[in-house]
């Protein structure tokens, strides 16, 4: 029922968004609409035990002939996703008000409606219906990069539609395949999914079709070539939402779709993976070291971090899973908050170049203070967020292998290296004549950023309620694997 | 066959009303006509009726096809005020042809005999020849129906040589006959039987518009008018593919081996060089053409694989296609009217001047592209799982490839509409013409969030 209600209520909210005309209260509307998707998703967690593993489920029929199930439901994990979705995106609408774009009602109804398709996506129980919202999610996202988006926005949004869309037309025929090696009667369902019939090669076939998808949303290197220019390029609005919740959808359908229909490829292959991921890791730390800018050096920095989730992901080991989950809500938390500083950073300076920043911390102490929280939670600093979902990761990929563990490790330094140099480039050291005059954050603009702080520290200090909400789930998924 | 008679009392009816120059009462005869041969077709479901020694065969594969070319012309006619609002002169000709062509492809949907459908063929091409030059002052309306003409005309011969060698294997042409004959004798066909197999497949492949034999079509969408070419891409289409999985279906099963391999490589070929020559297509309406042409390829997946599922999925894919295409025409119609031309910069702007045309359009292109939850996606699905079902993971992952291709050229009118500055210039429309995008819109959307509401017709 409250799942439904999550997915139906983001639609009517974008519905009437788009019929709006006054700016006033389009922005009143998006705001009090997501924040009411909140309090529900909140109510939602009330509800949810951890008892039994699969809550809240929703289920309103089928089409036999299509093998369509509209089964909905969350466990610990989409719990998690959508809570952290529906955290996010008042947010994010509460920073981007205070920006004054063209069509606003367009925008709020398409980033609604984006928040619609991402519970889809989270709360699916059926591989069909998954596909439907994941591609759903896609368009909205194409058309606020597009739209509100700066420079050469056409070739990059371009490239950004045909490599997801791409990636997920092949998932969408390793979805089909899988379909007809399901006990009869076919069916998409996640249960009827996870108890096909598969040869060795067979898994691996359908392993590689989605992983392409997955790995090009997350996106893990080599397939990551869309993602800065994307992220640089969208509307600030843009930047969060796909850094902080949808790249989650791809390390989510990992964890649920092919964890469990392809355990035994997912154990063979893993070591490549892992490996792909480590490799990743690396170059784009190093990569973001030589950046420039500050929107690219973070998305840089968000490609190593997911590299680091997903290799997470490979390990298979509870604990492993445990960090995967903290992780991905730290890292939306951590990416989104650095985006707001930076977003905030450009609306005073019009601009995001390293080299001509510098002594804000003396101008704008508050600001200062906001960047260092975050930036502090995404190198995973004891205390906060990234180290808690970091550290977990590492003991997975410690009991996994201990060499590549070892590596992995050192490139945690990596990180400290480019974020802190950041930091101290822009916020230290005398004030430039651009940032000579600028002002500190007010209230309106603290506001989004206070929450986000204060989960870096909670998820920091007293990870114990998230672990043990995703804990069932997780449980569940090795049982796949290890039987 | 009392849809054929009311549609054939229709064109003669709209005739005499241009003799009488009753100009007004045309398009509403045209609709009202349309309605009741709906209604007819309708209700002879589950009748299973056959006419003149099987020539037509009434079965519910024949009801629902003939049902949704109906629909789709009625769609069209619903441009046709627009179109020819600045043209004095009657217009009965046009109509009545159009909707003679009508017939042809009825009979093409229900023939239970190979000179059955030849005749349909016949009257629908030589109503297409006079549709294709009836813009008589312009060259390129001239030089579309000559090259029309004389390619239709002689592929005609194909297709006809074709039907007597099949004859001379078999011994008749009655598609069940036909059947039997060559279930009996599936190992031992004769050399000349088969010949004729191949020579139909080139004549239907023509008329298809399928790769190799597609050279015709764009030239020639492009030189007929407009609503016409609409006509053409959507209607004429889904009749050409229906003869033809009729035709392999219900005549060749016992040896789909031999046909198999065939259209297999042509479906392919179609896939790709339709998609990847739709990237390179200087305006919309040759860009249309060659969706046209990419799309007959995805449809000729059902007939490769046919089994139970195909006819549903053909059904499906062609209400999804004609619906998004014949929006995408009727914004074509809008521009060519104001623009006087479809170049890709016509559409600058218009997403501010013109935000729910640009809104439709958006919505038939991403249907045409088969992005989830419209239409276009949920025939590509069904058609796609048909395909696998019978194991042809290859050409469904050749098929996919060209869908990620296609976005290159769907999305262009897409994004000059959204993202290029125009001068601000507002295309002028009417209540009616907004009414039917609209129409045509909704039909995209709730097919593709309520797609079992057409997938358990057959």
């Amino acid at each position: 029922m409250i799942t439904g209600l999550l997915i139906i209520f983001p639609l009517i909210c974008a519905l009437i968004l788009f019929l709006l005309n006054t700016e006033k209260w389009i922005k009143i509307i998006a705001v009090a609409g997501s924040v009411t998707q909140f309090l529900i998703s909140a109510y939602g967690l009330f509800l949810f035990t951890t008892k039994c593993n699969c809550q809240l489920l929703l289920y309103l029929g089928s089409a036999e002939n299509l093998g369509i199930s509209l089964r909905f439901g969350l466990d610990g994990i989409s719990l998690l996703l959508v809570l952290l979705t529906t955290f996010l995106i008042p947010l994010i609408i509460l920073t981007t008000i205070q920006h004054r774009y063209r069509n606003p009602s367009a925008l709020y109804g398409l980033i609604m409606l984006m928040e619609m398709a991402f519970i889809g996506v989270f709360s699916a129980y059926d591989g069909m219906l998954f596909y439907i919202f994941w591609e759903l999610a896609l368009i909205p996202a194409y058309f606020i990069c597009a739209i509100w988006g700066g420079n050469d926005r056409i070739r990059i949004t371009l490239k950004f539609f045909i490599y997801t869309f791409t990636g997920s037309l092949f998932m969408l025929v390793g979805l089909i395949y899988l379909f007809f090696r399901t006990p009869l009667p076919h069916s998409f369902d996640l249960h009827s999914l996870t108890s096909a019939i598969l040869s060795s090669k067979e898994q691996a076939w359908i392993f590689l079709a989605f992983f392409l998808a997955f790995a090009i949303k997350i996106p893990i290197f080599p397939l990551h070539t869309w993602q800065p220019d994307t992220y640089t390029v969208a509307p600030s609005g843009g930047t969060m939402i796909l850094a902080g919740i949808m790249l989650k959808m791809g390390i989510y359908g990992l964890l649920r779709f092919l964890l469990p229909i392809c355990p035994i490829v997912m154990q063979n292959w893993g070591f490549i993976i892992i490996i792909l991921a480590v490799v990743g890791i690396i170059y784009a730390s190093i990569i973001a070291i030589r950046q420039k800018d500050l929107k690219r050096l973070v998305a840089y920095s968000s490609i190593a971090h997911v590299g680091l989730i997903s290799a997470g992901v490979f390990t298979m080991t509870e604990i492993g899973l445990n960090g995967v989950v903290i992780q991905m809500i730290s890292h939306g938390i951590n990416i989104v908050g650095l985006f707001m500083i930076i977003d905030r950073i450009e609306i005073r300076l019009k601009t995001t170049e390293i080299s001509r920043l510098g002594g804000i911390a003396l101008k704008a102490p508050f600001l200062a203070v906001f960047f260092m929280i975050f930036l502090l939670g995404s190198i995973a600093l004891p205390m906060t967020n990234g180290f808690i979902g970091e550290f977990l990761i590492l003991l997975g990929i410690f009991e996994y292998n201990h060499w590549i563990a070892a590596v992995t490790g050192i490139t945690i330094i990596l990180s400290a290296v480019y974020m802190l140099r950041m930091y101290q480039q822009t916020m230290f050291g005398e004030p430039v004549e651009l940032t000579s005059n600028m002002k500190d954050l007010t209230w309106l603009e603290a506001l989004p950023m206070i929450p986000l702080v204060i989960m870096v520290f909670w998820i920091g200090i007293f990870p114990g309620f998230y672990l043990h909400l995703a804990e069932p789930a997780i449980k569940e998924m090795l049982y796949f694997v290890h039987g | 066959m009392t849809t054929l008679i009311i549609l054939s009392l229709l064109g003669v009816f709209v005739l005499a009303e241009g003799i009488l120059k009753k100009k007004s009462w045309q398009l509403p005869t045209i609709f009202l006509g349309l309605l009741i041969s709906l209604f007819a077709t309708i209700g002879s479901w589950n009748s299973n009726a056959h006419f003149y020694n099987e020539m037509l065969i009434i079965d519910n594969f024949a009801v629902a096809f003939t049902a949704l070319l109906i629909f789709i012309t009625f769609l069209i006619f619903m441009f046709a005020g627009i179109y020819y609002a600045a043209v004095q002169r009657s217009l009965d000709d046009i109509f009545a042809i159009m909707i003679f062509a009508l017939v042809g492809c009825v009979i093409m949907t229900s023939f239970g005999n190979l000179i059955m459908l030849f005749i349909g063929i016949e009257t629908l091409s030589i109503s297409l020849y006079v549709l294709a030059g009836s813009h008589k002052e312009a060259i390129t309306s001239n030089e579309a129906t000559l090259k029309y003409f004389l390619l239709g005309s002689f592929l005609s011969c194909f297709l006809l040589f074709g039907i007597v060698l099949i004859y001379t294997g078999s011994g008749s042409f009655n598609l069940a006959v036909i059947a039997q004959y060559t279930a009996n004798n599936t190992n031992h066909l004769s050399p000349l039987f088969q010949a004729g197999l191949f020579l139909m497949i080139t004549g239907m492949a023509f008329k298809i518009a399928i790769v190799p034999f597609h050279f015709w079509a764009p030239d020639v969408y492009e030189g007929t008018p407009t609503l016409l070419t609409a006509f053409m891409a959507t209607v004429v289409k889904t009749a050409s593919i229906i003869a033809l999985y009729r035709l392999f279906v219900c005549g060749f099963p016992a040896i789909h081996e031999t046909w198999e391999t065939l259209l297999w490589i042509m479906a392919v070929l179609t896939i790709i060089v339709g998609n990847f020559t739709g990237l390179y297509q200087p305006n919309f309406k040759r860009m249309l053409a060659y969706s046209s042409i990419s799309h007959s390829g995805y449809m000729i997946l059902a007939v490769i694989a046919f089994n139970s599922r195909t006819a549903n999925a053909l059904l499906f894919y062609s209400a999804a296609y004609s619906i998004a295409s014949v929006t995408a025409f009727g914004i074509l119609i809008l521009i060519r009217g104001t623009k006087g031309n479809d170049q890709f910069s016509s559409f600058k702007g218009m997403a501010k001047t013109n935000p729910l045309e640009a809104l439709c359009l958006t919505i038939a292109l991403l249907s045409l592209t088969g992005i989830p939850p419209l239409a276009g996606f949920m025939g590509k699905y069904y058609l796609f799982m048909a395909a696998l079902e019978k194991g042809y993971l290859w050409l469904v992952i050749l098929a996919v490839l060209g869908s990620a291709v296609s976005v290159g050229y769907y999305f262009k009118p897409i994004i000059t509409m959204y993202l290029k500055e125009g001068n601000g210039e507002k295309f002028v429309t009417t209540i009616s013409y907004k009414t039917a995008i609209i129409f045509l819109s909704i039909l995209t959307v709730i097919l593709g969030i309520l797609p079992f509401l057409m997938m358990d017709l057959l």
